[in-house]
């Protein structure tokens, strides 16, 4: 059950990745509409973060192609922003929440110039979003869980893009927290903005999503939630690998395999 | 000892002013550079490169046939960045890890250059005397001609980093962020490994292959000690740096017989040391001097429970106990408890009579606490987390000396004010 848009937010087209010639993620094609909160759901170890990687350019596709707002992702780099999982980097860095927010403006100075007052100001606001402007201050590595995510998330803010991929903002978060970013991320929306987020809760998709994409080292499924958020599907993506597919995967790894013949 | 001082830092021999210029210039960059790979965890990068200088050295001079520190530094940047480069491609390329990779490269650049060098020594090129002074380095050997080539480096790297700071800081906290952004990771990945291999090579001259590694990373992770701010951190590390500089330079200049460069990184190693155990917060004696504290806590809070439970049985609190009575309450050793007792007695929270041990108003009230404080943590874990009442007490042991008051009044009022615990002793309240 894949159903496709016109004029997505986002397009995937015949994407396959391999890590050491093993394909993790197998010709996904998919399309997502512009102004929704898109969860790309599946169990561990089916792609999931990979494919947000492979969107964001940084891993390397084995073929097919990503296309935002039907540009390449280079063509539209400051319209798009990237929130990674908050426990891919050492949280003992010598900065202040409000050094890390302010990152999310460096692309957008340019090189070789400082930040100036309105980055700043920025960053507050971004901050104040997320209700963490009380801990400007704060050495990063005294934060919890909860107020790691938040700080990452101001910091996606700052850059005012029209389309966010969050890989598992929601992973070791406190309550509150939860709620916060769910309700931000719905104002966002409201303002048109594109929301893609890698989600492991079950449990809250209905509530937070109205689209959904369904991984399983191949797309399962992708379209509004009431439509295949269903039993069927969802045991089809928890249901275990595809066994054959991942045999020919291993032996693609064994035999160093080209993904597709030159 | 003054005279020496005042010749010393009157820098009118032109040779005290090269070596000490050339030994803070050197350290300084070193050390500014080193915060980066110190906080990229690229910690042995600089071991490699430095290694990796030696054939570059070599074979410049093979080349040339001269001794210009100019060549030779050319020579040098070329294969300390190879081995970079080479180290990268075999973790990208290969099975092989990123520690395999770093002694790989090492050795290979290393063993080479040994050979090289080698070559030359025997092979009877009179020009060749000193080369070997790489290995170990030689910084009073430093000459003017050297000092100028150190200035123009060390210019050059303060001036990468000034222009290139909130990029180097973006890379070394979050790159995949930085690269989703649009920034040129690569290429500032080679602006920084560029700038690291130019430090090196300067270096190298002074303090030699072996301890370069040495004057990158230690001003680094000594600074990291005392703040939590990156500027800081950079400004304390070229602190460092220069200190150790100037110092090691003086100590060769005081004691002839004493080398520049591995004073340099002595003087370095033991502010380092000096940090690991003294820096507020982080230092080790200051963490030490803090469980002391506690333990001592936990000590004193146990005599006042132990006095108080006493006191409960008997129903008498007003009554002197003696060591034996207390120590049958409560495993003591003789001189935990004397010792506890004492510090008691002088903070008012216990009186001593004929050797015999009564709790004042002041000590009964705060053993009280600590026993209510256990009863109704006990009750708390039978009651929400549904443990088995003869399972709590061991919990409640510890967690009766870290509730706070606020805690306390919230875990009263979450209780409502219970009565007794889950052994159905009563839990004592303040009059």
């Amino acid at each position: 059950m894949i159903k496709n848009v016109d004029n997505p937010a986002l397009e995937i087209h015949d994407l396959t990745v391999s890590y050491d010639r093993k394909p993790v993620l197998w010709g996904v094609d998919l399309t997502v509409p512009v102004g929704s909160i898109a969860a790309i759901i599946g169990p561990n170890g089916a792609g999931k973060s990979t494919l947000i990687k492979s969107i964001m350019g940084l891993i390397e596709l084995s073929s097919g192609y990503s296309k935002i707002f039907g540009e390449d992702l280079n063509d539209i780099r400051s319209r798009v922003s990237y929130v990674p999982q908050k426990e891919s980097v050492d949280w003992d860095f010598p900065a202040s929440v409000l050094d890390i927010v302010m990152m999310g403006r460096y692309a957008a100075i340019g090189l070789f110039k400082r930040p100036r007052k309105a980055d700043k100001e920025a960053a507050l606001l971004a901050l104040d979003q997320v209700g963490m402007l009380a801990f400007k201050e704060r050495q990063i590595s005294q934060l919890s869980g909860g107020q790691q995510q938040r700080v990452f998330l101001a910091r996606a803010l700052t850059q005012q893009a029209d389309i966010y991929f969050m890989d598992e903002p929601f992973a070791g978060v406190d309550a509150a927290t939860e709620k916060t970013i769910i309700q931000l991320l719905k104002k966002l929306a409201a303002q048109g903005k594109t929301i893609i987020v890698v989600h492991h809760d079950l449990q809250s998709v209905t509530s937070y999503f109205d689209w959904v994409i369904m991984l399983n080292l191949r797309l399962v499924a992708s379209g509004p939630t009431d439509e295949v958020f269903t039993t069927k599907l969802i045991e089809e993506t928890y249901g275990g690998k595809l066994t054959l597919l991942s045999e020919v995967g291993e032996l693609m790894k064994k035999e160093q395999f080209p993904a597709r013949e030159k | 000892m003054k005279e020496l001082v005042l010749d010393f830092f009157s820098f009118s021999d032109p040779n005290v002013r090269y070596v000490v210029f050339g030994s803070i210039l050197l350290s300084v960059s070193s050390a500014i550079v080193g915060c980066f790979t110190f906080l990229k965890k690229k910690a042995l990068v600089g071991d490699v490169i430095s290694h990796a200088v030696l054939p570059g050295i070599c074979l410049s001079f093979m080349i040339s046939g001269t001794k210009d520190p100019f060549l030779l530094i050319i020579g040098a940047f070329i294969t300390g960045w190879l081995s970079i480069v080479v180290m990268d491609y075999i973790i990208q390329n290969s099975k092989i890890k990123e520690d395999t990779a770093t002694g790989l490269s090492l050795s290979v650049f290393f063993g080479l250059g040994i050979l090289l060098l080698t070559y030359i020594q025997h092979s009877g090129n009179a020009a060749q005397s000193g080369l070997d002074s790489f290995l170990f380095g030689k910084a009073a050997a430093l000459v003017g001609k050297d000092l100028v080539a150190f200035g123009i480096i060390a210019i050059a790297i303060l001036v990468v980093v000034f222009f290139f700071y909130k990029e180097f800081k973006l890379l070394a906290f979050d790159s995949a962020f930085a690269k989703s952004t649009g920034i040129p990771v690569k290429r500032i990945e080679l602006i920084l490994s560029s700038i690291t291999v130019m430090a090196v090579v300067t270096g190298i001259q002074a303090v030699g292959v072996v301890l370069m590694a040495a004057m990158l990373i230690t001003p680094a992770a000594a600074a990291r000690f005392w703040t939590d701010r990156l500027p800081y951190m950079l400004l304390f590390a070229a602190i460092i740096g220069a200190f150790s500089g100037l110092t090691g330079a003086f100590i060769s200049y005081a004691a002839p017989a004493m080398p520049t460069g591995p004073w340099i990184v002595m003087v370095v190693s033991l502010i380092a040391v000096f940090s690991f155990f003294f820096a507020p917060k982080k230092g080790i004696v200051i963490r030490l001097v803090k469980q002391r504290k506690i333990q001592r806590r936990l000590l004193e809070e146990n005599i006042l429970k132990s006095l108080y439970k006493i006191g409960e049985i008997n129903d008498d609190f007003e009554l002197a106990r003696n060591q034996a009575e207390i120590t049958e309450m409560r495993r003591f050793t003789p001189n935990q408890l004397v010792s506890g007792l004492k510090r008691l007695r002088l903070q008012g929270f216990i009186n001593k009579k004929n050797n015999l041990w009564s709790l004042t108003q002041e000590g009964y009230q705060k053993g009280q606490r600590v026993v209510r404080l256990h009863r109704l943590w006990e009750l708390y874990l039978t009651k929400y987390l549904r443990i088995a009442p003869d399972h709590v007490h061991e919990d409640a042991e510890n967690i009766e000396h870290v509730i706070t008051p606020e805690l306390e009044k919230k875990l009263e009022a979450l209780l409502e004010y219970p009565e007794y615990d889950p052994h159905q002793t009563e839990i004592p309240y303040r009059q």
